[in-house]
């Protein structure tokens, strides 16, 4: 008998077994709806597979009666649209604070202590003081988004930068690199590698500030709905809308983990 | 005045000297190899000789110049480890250097630019035996491969000093000596001074034209700390200008050793 650290299921069973437990959580929940059903038949807490099959159509593939719009697509585009934008200028922030404070000391000296203590302001703290500043539109909510990831991606990156063997940078000014070289054909390459994993991780962060501030203003977005289809206890449309953002949070990671493959063939040979 | 001039050397720390009246010469074509225990300032010294680090007294001058105050071109390194790109394949590791010198601002060429660094740096790739691999990432050469390239990479932009860190340190015997013999050639080719560390002694004595021995002279049992080390001994070893290609072929002859 071996070991069951030593107990390695081949590929069949172990899909298989990665199966079960959305199997299971598909069955208990069918189950359990059902029951609810059979003592209540308006029961609007655990709507059957048909409910929400309906909701998913009249959110999703109806023009709305009062606006005329496919309110899911619409929500989609807000919220997607506000994440990007927020991401891509937390990430701008990560790639100029993060490889100047691993590689430059004196940006280091200046802006390592700011961002240390910066990054530990809780973002929803902040939240009302956006919400006075920018007002209740788009801005608060991209501000919000990148003040809440930024931080842990410069960190990131910095220690990521700060990691590359000083071997290599001391190589590479005997080979007549100025800082500016360095920087861009040494550090950059393998520091994107990092900064692409690094957007992976603050994709929850991001949409955990995403919702929220869509939750508490605004007249679109997959946050604004769900948190209004709350008031009407509408588990029907709740439910596939936070399936439906799984599955978008679940696409952009794995999405980004193909690109870094992609992009960065050496890292996957690096740490084998 | 060509060639490395050292002259009465310190490196004190806080509470500790490490090397201490350091006085050497070497001749521009000159092979050195310091020796000596763990700990006695080799690697320091050729620390200090990259720039990396200041000394706290005397100077050093290469072609009768001060070294510069940071690592320059012309002095090429090559550490025990980490000292190619990992991120680049093996041609873009040996080309990167051209790169620099020639791109200021970019770090990159171009069209016919590229393609000549590009032919340079495949005529050095096969002089050294990496051409099969000039499509692979570091990641994916053995030890002795790794330590190959990060010799081209040095090589090609031809430094007037080519310095050595234990450079051979990690890898096994066979693989060893097969880089003596490597480095032997390409030291006679280019025409370039090498200081190298290492504490392995028949290496230094197979390879090396002077073999610098750097111990304590001075001690004091109550204070290990207090006294740095020095030259202790500088062997001259006479090899014939020209010869095979191996340094099994030319048994260096020594000289008595001067004792310092």
């Amino acid at each position: 008998m071996t070991r069951l650290i030593n107990r390695r299921p081949a590929r069949g069973p172990s899909i298989l077994l990665g199966a079960l437990p959305f199997a299971g959580a598909v069955a208990a929940y069918t189950i359990f709806s059902a029951l609810r059903y059979a003592e209540n038949p308006s029961d609007k807490l655990l709507p059957g597979l048909y409910a929400l099959s309906e909701a998913v159509v009249r959110m999703g593939f109806t023009p709305d009666v009062r606006t005329g719009q496919y309110l899911l697509w619409v929500d989609s585009g807000a919220s997607l649209r506000r994440l990007g934008l927020g991401l891509l200028s937390a990430t701008l922030l990560a790639l100029g604070f993060g490889v100047g404070t691993g590689v430059i000391p004196l940006v280091r000296a200046a802006f390592a202590p700011f961002i240390a203590v910066l990054s530990m302001i809780p973002p929803m703290a902040v939240l009302p003081i956006l919400f006075i500043s920018f007002g209740l539109g788009e801005v608060s909510k991209l501000v919000l988004i990148t003040i809440g990831v930024a931080p842990f991606m410069i960190r990131d990156l910095s220690l990521r930068a700060a990691e590359i063997p000083p071997e290599q940078l001391i190589k590479a000014q005997t080979m007549g690199a100025s800082t500016w070289q360095i920087v861009l054909r040494v550090v950059l390459p393998q520091v994107l590698q990092r900064l692409i994993d690094s957007v992976r991780l603050s994709l929850g962060p991001a949409w955990l500030f995403l919702i929220s501030a869509e939750a508490i203003a605004a007249t679109d977005g997959l946050g604004f709905r769900i948190f209004l289809m709350r008031r009407y206890l509408a588990m029907d449309v709740i439910l596939p809308y936070v399936a439906w953002i799984t599955i978008l949070a679940f696409c952009m990671d794995w999405g980004l983990g193909r690109l870094s493959r992609a992009l960065f063939p050496w890292a996957a040979l690096a740490t084998r | 005045m060509s060639g490395l001039i050292v002259r009465d050397l310190w490196m004190e720390y806080p509470g500790q000297t490490v090397l201490e009246r350091v006085n050497l010469s070497l001749g521009a074509g000159d092979f050195c190899a310091l020796v000596g225990p763990s700990g006695c300032g080799k690697t320091t010294f050729l620390r200090m000789l990259l720039s990396i680090e200041k000394p706290t007294r005397g100077e050093i001058l290469l072609d009768g110049q001060p070294l510069p105050l940071e690592p320059s071109a012309g002095r090429g390194v090559v550490f025990q480890r980490y000292s190619v790109f990992s991120h680049l394949r093996v041609i873009e590791n040996v080309m990167l250097g051209v790169e620099f010198s020639s791109a200021p601002f970019t770090g990159r060429l171009f069209g016919v630019s590229r393609r000549r660094a590009m032919e340079e740096a495949d005529l050095l790739l096969e002089a050294m035996g990496l051409h099969a691999a000039r499509d692979k990432y570091p990641a994916q050469l053995s030890g002795g491969m790794q330590q190959r390239l990060a010799l081209a990479q040095a090589l090609i932009l031809k430094p007037r000093l080519l310095l050595l860190d234990e450079p051979f340190g990690a890898l096994d015997p066979g693989t060893k000596s097969s880089m003596h013999r490597l480095l032997i050639s390409l030291w006679r080719e280019h025409d370039m001074g090498v200081v190298m560390v290492t504490h392995d002694l028949s290496e230094a004595f197979t390879l090396a034209t002077r073999v610098v021995a750097l111990d304590r002279v001075r001690t004091d049992a109550q204070a290990p700390e207090a006294f740095g080390a020095t030259v202790r001994f500088d062997i001259k070893v006479h090899r014939p200008v020209r010869a095979g290609d191996g340094p099994k072929d030319y048994p260096g002859v020594l000289s008595p050793g001067k004792r310092v």
